[in-house]
């Protein structure tokens, strides 16, 4: 058996483990990045829109700091998010925007003077300062105050990604490509790296490492349409739960993007609505006014999915060979807008659709989007029960997006992800609890265990193609534990899935041939998303509630009284059908923003007992700062440190590189 | 180049394709390089994304080959059909012959069938012409109000760096598919963007040391396969002129 040895293991060449290894390197120590492609291929790279960061640049800007962007963010997951970990990320995302901006990143910038814009299907003329030139400008996305969200046309995420990677390039961090992580080397307290697979040759490996984090993205694939890449299996996730000792958070709180074009599941970008862009049903009638009379096309993405589901179902979708799609209409933004901001976009309507969205509608429909469940940790990116093993970006459920992302929030979450939890994990392996001491023992029995577990499905009396599981498993998902949810769909799908987990250990793989053999990938992947899509179905069944993105018709109301709390899914033993499922409250007596109303969506709810104890204590501390002198900028800034003091303090949870306060231009003058 | 019009498909006229297809599997030393024909029924909107799954998951599970986001971004997907480089994932099946010939893209190391290693080649294209900001100070104070920089070099810049690094450009180039050393298109517009980049402290000379011989801009034939076959459709040629000029300068 062949060992590589190093400090950190990161699992993953997206954003978010490049950006940790990067951080853990210029700390001093070593890492080695694993990634089931060559990193620049990276699910990354999708991110077309852009990265919400509060400079407030720009006119439409203007008065954004980090508080606005908490409360659009609070407000976006719905009270289901820590508190403490969107102050760490507002707080940071302008850094990391700065940062990205010093690697190279070609932000789009502010141009002074007059511009034409489309505003609520309006044309409008937005002017520009002449100390603004220059600068990175923003565009709005939904659910936010502000245009916050920083963007380089609508390749962001491919802009960020090949700086990012580029950078990782220049720190000398060597990329294993083509391998997969199998399993978690653990003890059952403590983790030591992992069992890998070499995708090209099929040989298996070991690393092992005094830290290993996992960020290895979302879970996509477990439905039949999604946005996600096709590496998008959740696979870090799954090994954490395989460990029976970490984690999952909120796995049933899955996100549905509104504009994933029709059929074929591809994003088109929120900057589509955020630039102006409007959805028409079948009678070519903008409807999202109807619903949202406040922000319209531009309310969060659980919302505007949820209506235009609703849409449909009145009747009101447009009928094609392959089922019922609304329109996305861009065609006021004009040419030259949509051949510079929105050219992605162009590209995809052509080259899949065969349409040019400067004349033509955009069939759209939601799809599965993202995950803002994963592997638990604490707000330093640690598992809080296996110790040195840590996550960040999607794969992570850290908290900050709860049960809903805002746009935007996502790529920002990957970087800012990196830049704190790559701090922590370097202070980790400098304290008493770094160095370990693994036996030889332990290496080979989770070695031959993965072996031995290869080499099953090599029984011809097996029956089941790993491809038609797959298939099966991904229908029940967007059939039964998409956007809208109840007990007897839920109860279907977790029937299926048992069943479906039953046939996948009835595996047959064709072939033995050598190398990389993507059957034998297909059938202990599909094994490994079972146990997550079960996760997510079980957890959506007993969460009795509608929260962000979980929306239960049979349970139509957010309950703060029974479901302010976070689900954590473990899984026990290998024979077990379920997850175990305990909740983890969330401290209501702590938080900065006590529960509410969103400001779009559903007004009604149940309250928690102590949220109007909790709102009277905010407001009497807002009230006694009230009469300060907030002339002056240094008191004002202390004023602000103070309520926030009182409020929910939180610069002491971030490293000490990242607790400076960020520039804006007002304050320049 | 002239591509071939077929006429769009209607849909009561789906057809039988034949795909035929390269195989080889360098892991299996008793595998020797040949050709592999499927029949696959053709369906509405089909892409190779969809014909190739369909092939390995009801004919033949052992099938390699690399999608990754299959929507024309990531760059993973190239390879030859009917002869020429492209994004495998957004050509339509409509747009193709009854007959689909499929091969692995030229110039980069085989992995199997028509999965070849282009991370190992751009990661050293990458190494060796060190595509990344030099920044000019060692330190820069994120908390602070970031540089300044014209609205439009910023968009010039990325025009450039909409390259996916797909090696289609690398395909199509007749100099690459005579010399491994050669950076090719890929490489030399890489050079073109850091060099319109302020950020960037290296200079001409600088440059000049990594792309200033036949490896580099002087290997260029002009036969401008590149341009005409880059999926994102970047000024390939004119950075090369551009690039060729500025080091024939440097030369003097």
């Amino acid at each position: 058996m062949k060992i590589i040895h190093t400090d950190t293991l990161v699992l993953g060449g997206g954003l978010a483990g490049l950006r940790t290894a990067i951080g853990i390197k210029r700390r001093g120590h070593d890492v080695v990045v694993l990634s089931l492609v060559p990193p620049k291929r990276s699910h990354s790279a999708a991110a077309q829109g852009g990265m919400q960061a509060s400079l407030a640049n720009s006119f439409k800007g203007k008065g954004d700091n980090e508080t606005v962007h908490f409360s659009d963010t609070v407000k976006g997951s719905d009270w289901g998010a820590d508190q403490n970990v969107i102050r760490m990320f507002v707080d940071t995302a302008p850094k990391a925007v700065r940062e990205l901006a010093a690697w190279g990143v070609p932000w789009n910038r502010i141009q002074q003077g007059d511009h034409q814009s489309v505003i609520d299907g309006k044309q409008v003329t937005l002017t520009e300062s002449e100390q603004s030139h220059g600068l990175l400008t923003a565009r709005n996305f939904g659910g936010t105050q502000k245009w916050r969200t920083c963007y380089v046309s609508d390749g962001t995420g491919h802009s960020m990604l090949y700086t990012m990677s580029n950078q990782a390039i220049a720190q000398d961090i060597p990329v294993h490509e083509r391998m997969e992580a199998l399993s978690l080397i653990h003890d059952g307290q403590r983790c030591y790296g992992a069992i890998v697979r070499n995708l090209m040759t099929g040989e298996l490996l070991a690393y092992i490492a005094k830290s290993t984090c996992i960020a290895t993205g979302g879970f996509g694939r477990l439905y039949r349409s999604t946005t996600n890449s096709v590496i998008n299996e959740g696979m870090g996730a799954a090994l954490a739960l395989e460990t029976s000792v970490a984690a999952l958070g909120n796995m049933e709180a899955v996100q549905f993007h509104p504009t994933a074009i029709f059929p074929a599941g591809i994003l088109v970008t929120e900057g589509c609505r955020g630039d102006g862009g409007l959805l028409l049903d079948t009678n070519l009638h903008r409807f999202m006014p109807d619903y949202e009379p406040e922000k319209k096309e531009l309310a969060s993405r659980d919302v505007v999915s949820r209506w235009m589901e609703t849409h449909i179902a009145k009747g009101f979708g447009v009928k094609s060979r392959f089922g019922e799609h609304l329109w996305l209409d861009i065609r006021l933004l004009g040419k030259e807008h949509i051949e510079t901001h929105l050219r992605e976009v162009k590209e995809i309507c052509q080259h899949f659709l065969g349409i040019d969205p400067v004349k033509d509608l955009i069939p759209v429909r939601p799809a599965q989007h993202y995950s803002m469940g994963g592997v638990r940790t604490n707000y330093t990116g640690q598992s809080p029960s296996l110790v040195g093993m840590f996550s960040v970006g999607e794969a992570a459920c850290w908290d900050m997006h709860g049960f809903n992302r805002l746009g935007g929030n996502s790529v920002a979450e990957t970087v800012v992800s990196g830049m704190i939890v790559s701090e922590y994990i370097a202070d980790f392996m400098e304290s008493s609890e770094g160095a370990i001491s693994v036996s030889s023992a332990l290496i080979e029995k989770f070695y031959k265990k993965e072996q031995t577990l290869l080499a099953s499905f090599n029984n011809k009396e097996h029956t089941e193609n790993p491809f038609m599981l797959m298939r099966e498993m991904q229908e029940t998902m967007t059939n039964n534990v998409a956007i809208f949810r109840d007990e007897t769909l839920l109860q279907q799908a977790v029937d299926k899935l048992l069943e479906l987990r039953k046939r996948a250990k009835n595996i047959y793989v064709e072939s033995d041939v050598q190398g990389a053999n993507p059957a034998l990938v297909a059938a202990y992947r599909v094994q490994r998303m079972l146990k997550l899509a079960l996760c997510i179905a079980y957890g959506a069944l007993q969460r009795q509630e509608s929260r962000g993105a979980h929306s239960r018709q049979d349970y139509p109301l957010r309950d703060d009284k029974d479901w302010l709390k976070r689900t954590l899914a473990t899984w026990g033993k290998e024979q077990d059908n379920l997850p175990t499922l305990d909740y983890e409250a969330l401290d209501l007596t702590q938080m900065e923003m006590a529960p509410g109303w969103r400001g779009y969506g559903t007004k009604d709810r149940i309250d928690h007992p102590d949220t109007p104890l909790r709102q009277a204590q905010i407001e009497k501390i807002q009230h006694q700062f009230a009469k300060s002198d907030l002339s002056k900028k240094d008191e004002t800034i202390n004023v602000l440190a103070s309520i926030q003091e009182e409020l929910m303090p939180y610069k002491h949870l971030l490293p000490p590189s990242l607790q400076g306060n960020n520039e804006r231009l007002t304050e320049k003058k | 180049m002239s591509h071939t019009i077929i006429p769009v498909k209607q849909l009561d006229t789906l057809r039988t394709l034949t795909f035929v297809i390269f195989r080889h599997n360098p892991a299996d030393s008793n595998n020797t390089p040949h050709i592999q024909r499927y029949t696959v029924e053709e369906a509405d909107s089909m892409t190779l994304f969809i014909a190739l799954n369909d092939i390995r998951e009801n004919q033949d599970p052992t099938l390699q080959f690399d999608f990754v986001c299959r929507a024309g971004i990531c760059g993973s997907c190239a390879m030859l059909i009917n002869g020429k480089p492209a994004l495998a994932c957004r050509t339509l099946t409509k747009n193709l012959p009854d007959e689909i010939h499929l091969k692995p893209l030229p110039g980069f190391a085989l992995i199997g069938d028509l999965s070849v290693d282009t991370g190992k080649w751009m990661r050293g294209m990458s190494e060796r012409l060190e595509t990344w900001i030099h920044l000019q100070e060692k330190l820069v104070d994120i908390t602070k109000l970031e540089e300044r920089m014209e609205p439009q070099l910023a968009n010039k810049i990325y025009e450039l760096e909409r390259c996916i690094e797909c090696g289609c450009c690398i395909a199509a180039c007749g100099t690459a598919q005579m010399r491994d050393d050669f950076i090719g298109a890929v490489g030399i517009n890489q050079i073109a963007r850091f060099k319109l980049d302020p950020r960037d402290r290296r200079t001409d000379i600088d440059h000049y040391t990594v792309i200033g011989d036949d490896t580099g801009v002087f290997g260029c034939m002009t036969l401008l396969g590149c341009e005409d076959m880059c999926p994102k459709e970047l000024p390939l040629a004119q950075q090369i002129a551009y690039m060729r000029k500025k080091m024939a300068f440097q030369a003097l």
